[in-house]
């Protein structure tokens, strides 16, 4: 492109500045995490591992990881079995109403986070809580469980579309039963597809804030909901500060390397 | 199989009523009806009106913010960098979207903290750092959101064939006029593809604003606060975003942006 030398200079240099501001506030939460003081004054004058080891002996953290790995896992379950089947549906049968459940499906990612959660909130309070079902663990992994079905949707009927319906119907014919069919034919094809979309729902119930807040009760804290709970808290802070700083350790490494396996051989 | 579906389906239906229902002043007990009482105090009362329109105000601010910042770093990826710098750029905008939400807003409650970094990078230009406030929600959601903004704006960019700039050039056009002329008007629906991210995930947001927001209210905040003591208010609020939501893709879908997607 004609582009001057000055404008191709300035929007480099833009672009190290985007940089920078994208990556900056990231390196600035795991240097602060050192930072002796409670307040969070810069620049830092004394370091510190004190906070990392006081994080690592905190009780809550511990249990709050352990009820986020719990719902993320079940909630992953349950989407990966209900997305998987209404991809099915969706892609292999006709039937009334099929495009309205289409767009149904999506849309608890489309609408706002706050909506979903006030919206399950309020039938757990007005339905099930005078069933003796009130707000808890269980409607935590009902809100988490219904956007993860949609990343599960998502991958696997885009998988579906490219899958060779003939390679099924050649088993059939060659006398596999359905059960056969599906396990040695079908899942081998949506395999990948399905592992995708699992770890999606499973990173997104892991980071989930908003509907976690509306649908949960005290007792059934996550992680997120314990950093929102303690975030405020100046003697907290620091010991948040670390956490944060090992989230971001553990979850931008794997993906960066992933990304870099599978990013070189494509450009 | 279609249990969560009646359940979520229900549960925005029950909203909905709800939203006509009551609440008990003396007992807080929600009672089932028709009214207009939550509507109108929306409309009428003029702290929450104002913290709609400044709910939208705010959207609309980050996705602009977004675009502003989207455009100049697409250009530079998809038409002056080399391929390995571009693939490195590529990941380097896609890559914090997986470092955790309220990691990121931690980040900037830090960043804007009074005495914090912005203060101690401005003081020697004799300049106070803003702290929390609503520039600061700006921010924070434009970084939490400009993945969104920047991905599809930079894969347009891509797409643009480059002898349609040198035509442009050839005809005499300038660098900025090709990019008026010629290239805005291709970006548009990637634009409105990003906007619609940036715009309804702000506008459902109230975490930012309770972090580095100071004492600015945004809808989600109202929600927040009347879920337990006045659903049915909580409920008729957590319909705004809904339908600006819903009028925005409207908006979207009759620019013929939708399509393109």
């Amino acid at each position: 492109m004609q582009l001057s030398r000055t404008a191709k200079f300035s929007l480099g240099a833009f672009a190290i500045v985007a940089m920078a501001g994208i990556y900056l506030p990231l390196l600035l939460v795991i240097t602060n995490s050192f930072n002796a003081t409670t307040s969070g004054a810069f620049p830092i004058q004394d370091w510190t591992t004190k906070w990392w080891v006081a994080a690592w002996h905190n009780e809550g953290v511990r249990e709050a990881l352990w009820t986020s790995i719990k719902v993320a896992s079940i909630a992953t379950v349950i989407a990966l079995v209900l997305g998987t089947m209404i991809s099915f549906a969706l892609a292999r049968y006709e039937f009334f109403g099929k495009h309205t459940v289409n767009l149904l499906v999506v849309l608890p990612i489309a609408l706002p986070g706050i909506v979903t959660g006030v919206a399950f909130s309020n039938t757990f309070k007005h339905v099930f809580e005078p069933l003796g079902i009130g707000l808890g663990m269980l409607s935590v992994i009902v809100g988490h469980a219904t956007f993860c079905v949609v990343m599960v949707f998502n991958n696997v009927q885009a998988r579906l579309g490219r899958v060779n319906r003939g390679l099924e119907e050649a088993a059939m014919d060659m006398g596999a039963n359905l059960f056969t069919t599906f396990s040695q034919v079908t899942f081998p094809a949506i395999r990948s597809a399905l592992i995708a979309g699992g770890l999606l729902a499973f990173a997104l119930s892991f980071d989930e804030i908003v509907v976690t807040t509306f649908t949960t009760a005290p007792g059934t804290e996550t992680l997120p909901i314990w950093i929102f709970n303690n975030m405020s808290r100046p003697n907290q802070a620091p010991v948040v500060n670390v956490i944060a700083a090992v989230l971001i350790v553990f979850s931008m490494i794997p993906v960066y390397l992933s990304q870099k396996l599978t990013g070189d051989d494509r450009d | 199989m279609a249990w969560l579906g009646v359940l979520y389906i229900g549960s925005l239906l029950l909203l909905f009523a709800t939203a006509f229902w009551h609440t008990d002043p003396f007992t807080s007990k929600v009672i089932p009806g028709f009214t207009l009482e939550n509507f109108q105090e929306l409309v009428v009362q003029e702290a929450y009106r104002n913290t709609a329109v400044r709910t939208i105000g705010i959207a609309l601010a980050v996705t602009i913010l977004c675009a502003a910042l989207a455009l100049p770093l697409g250009l530079f990826m998809a038409k002056v960098a080399g391929p390995k710098l571009r693939a490195i750029l590529a990941i380097g905008i896609t890559l914090p979207l997986w470092a955790g939400y309220l990691v990121k807003v931690f980040s900037w409650r830090i960043t804007f903290s009074q005495g914090g970094p912005l203060d101690w990078v401005l003081a020697p230009l004799g300049v106070d750092g803003m702290g929390y406030g609503q520039p600061a929600v700006v921010v924070t959601l434009a970084y939490l959101w400009f993945p969104y903004m920047a991905v599809p704006v930079y894969t347009a960019f891509r797409q643009i064939p480059d002898n349609l700039f040198n035509a442009s050039a050839d005809l005499g056009a300038k660098s900025w006029g090709t990019i008026r002329t010629v290239a805005l008007p291709l970006l548009k629906p990637a634009l409105i593809a990003g906007s619609i991210f940036t715009f309804s995930l702000s506008l459902g947001d109230y975490i930012a604003a309770q972090f580095v927001g100071g004492k600015t209210q945004m809808i989600g905040t109202v929600i927040a606060q009347n879920i337990n003591l006045n659903p049915p208010l909580a409920a008729a609020f957590g319909l705004v975003p809904i339908l600006v939501v819903v009028a925005y893709l409207f908006l979207a879908r009759k620019s013929g942006a939708l399509d393109a997607l």
